[in-house]
């Protein structure tokens, strides 16, 4: 603990993972040992929890699915209830590898939200057809608001500092895709710092890719819909309260 | 006008303005829910013991069928009940995300605080489970999308 940046915590939002959960969540252990792992069972119909439990991750057990918003939300609650300084958000179907924890987290020294990237320049992770023009399009815009380069905005590996933890505990979207865009838009509007490291994607450890050309589409139209709709939305102080409420 | 189509939409009027009030009055609706029904069953009554001020009203607006103007009055107030649901929807479900993340969190403290009592572990945390199958189901492709 002692050369790190202050305690991290590990948060693992999980949806019926039962197969992956265990085994990530013991490679994580292994692999970032500074750092505690909350798997946010995000009301999984099987087993998560106790998989996730049995292999030493502290279990927080949603009673009903809220999605990966709400399941952050919750880590971010955690991480502040339980004075932890970052949080760094892993899936927990294995996709993340855990050696880059260390990396994201060395990485918040100088920011206060680190993305792990996909097309950065590390691995071969590819997309094809609208779901690419939607990444392309969020990545330049959202480049822009934050003023920095990004490449893979809707990456959900990330590392946030203590500045990112506190706005986010209180100000988290819940919606679709919020956890990955507006996410970024209220990091801006709150004057927190973002960049990316590039990280490279393993295959999913369990559970199938959802991507048909007819869901690519519609998920352009979301994204656009999620992004417009952060813009848009009145400038609330998005300072950092002193208090979580 | 015939007596009885007078009467019939005096009493219908009525019937809605009693209707809304008597469930104000046993706390079955709460009253920020029955203004706009309040609204239109006063107007409806207005209207039909006066039929006149239709005709004036529609006259006011430049609407050649009074009958029409009925219509639209009414589909607008049915588009506000609709807005005003939607939008009470979407604070109810904001508030019950934030109960469903206060009860997670307080499930994590009694797991930690039984471990070192050494309190042998409830295993199985109740869920809820049929109250929320829609939902369930329409959340389904939700994590898993966004973000691979």
């Amino acid at each position: 603990m002692s050369n790190t940046p202050g305690r991290t915590l590990i948060v693992m939002p999980a949806f019926n993972e039962e197969q992956a959960v265990g085994d990530v969540v013991r490679e994580v252990l292994g692999a970032v040992p500074f750092a505690d792992v909350l798997v946010v069972n995000d009301g999984s119909r099987d087993g998560t929890a106790a998989a996730a439990s049995a292999a030493g991750a502290i279990v927080a057990t949603l009673p009903f699915n809220l999605g990966v918003g709400g399941a952050m939300r919750l880590g971010f609650h955690y991480a502040i209830a339980n004075e932890y300084d970052n949080v760094v958000q892993l899936d927990s179907d294995g996709q993340h590898n855990p050696a880059h924890v260390a990396k994201l987290v060395a990485g918040l020294a100088n920011a206060d939200i680190v993305i792990g990237a996909r097309f950065a320049g590390e691995g071969d992770y590819r997309v094809t057809g609208p779901r690419r023009w939607a990444m392309v399009l969020l990545s330049s815009v959202l480049s822009r608001i934050t003023s920095t380069k990004l490449t893979d905005t809707t990456s959900g590996f990330k590392a946030m500092g203590p500045r990112a933890v506190r706005t986010f505990a209180s100000h988290y979207p819940a919606e679709y895709l919020g956890d990955t865009i507006e996410a970024l838009v209220i990091a801006a509007r709150a004057h927190l710092t973002v960049t990316q490291l590039p990280v490279a994607m393993r295959e999913r450890a369990g559970g199938v890719p959802s991507q048909t050309p007819f869901k690519s589409a519609l998920y352009l139209g979301r994204a656009f819909l999620a992004l417009s709709m952060a813009l848009l939305r009145p400038v609330r102080s998005y300072e950092i309260e002193t208090s979580a409420h | 006008m015939a007596v009885t189509t007078y009467i019939l939409g005096i009493a219908a009027a009525i019937m809605v303005i009693v209707v809304v009030l008597e469930m104000l009055r046993r706390g079955r609706f709460r009253e920020r829910h029955a203004t706009w029904w309040l609204v239109a069953g006063v107007i409806a009554l207005v209207v039909s013991i006066f039929p006149a001020t239709l005709e004036w009203a529609a006259a006011l607006v430049g609407v050649q069928v009074p009958t029409n103007l009925v219509f639209f009055v009414l589909i607008a107030i049915l588009f506000f009940v609709c807005l005003q649901h939607g939008a009470e929807l979407t604070v109810l479900e904001e508030k019950t995300r934030t109960l469903a993340e206060h009860s997670a969190l307080h499930q994590v403290r009694l797991d930690a605080l039984e471990k070192a009592q050494g309190i042998p572990a409830q295993t199985e945390v109740p869920r809820a489970d049929s109250a929320t199958e829609n939902e369930r189901e329409a959340s389904q492709t939700r994590p898993a999308d966004g973000k691979r």
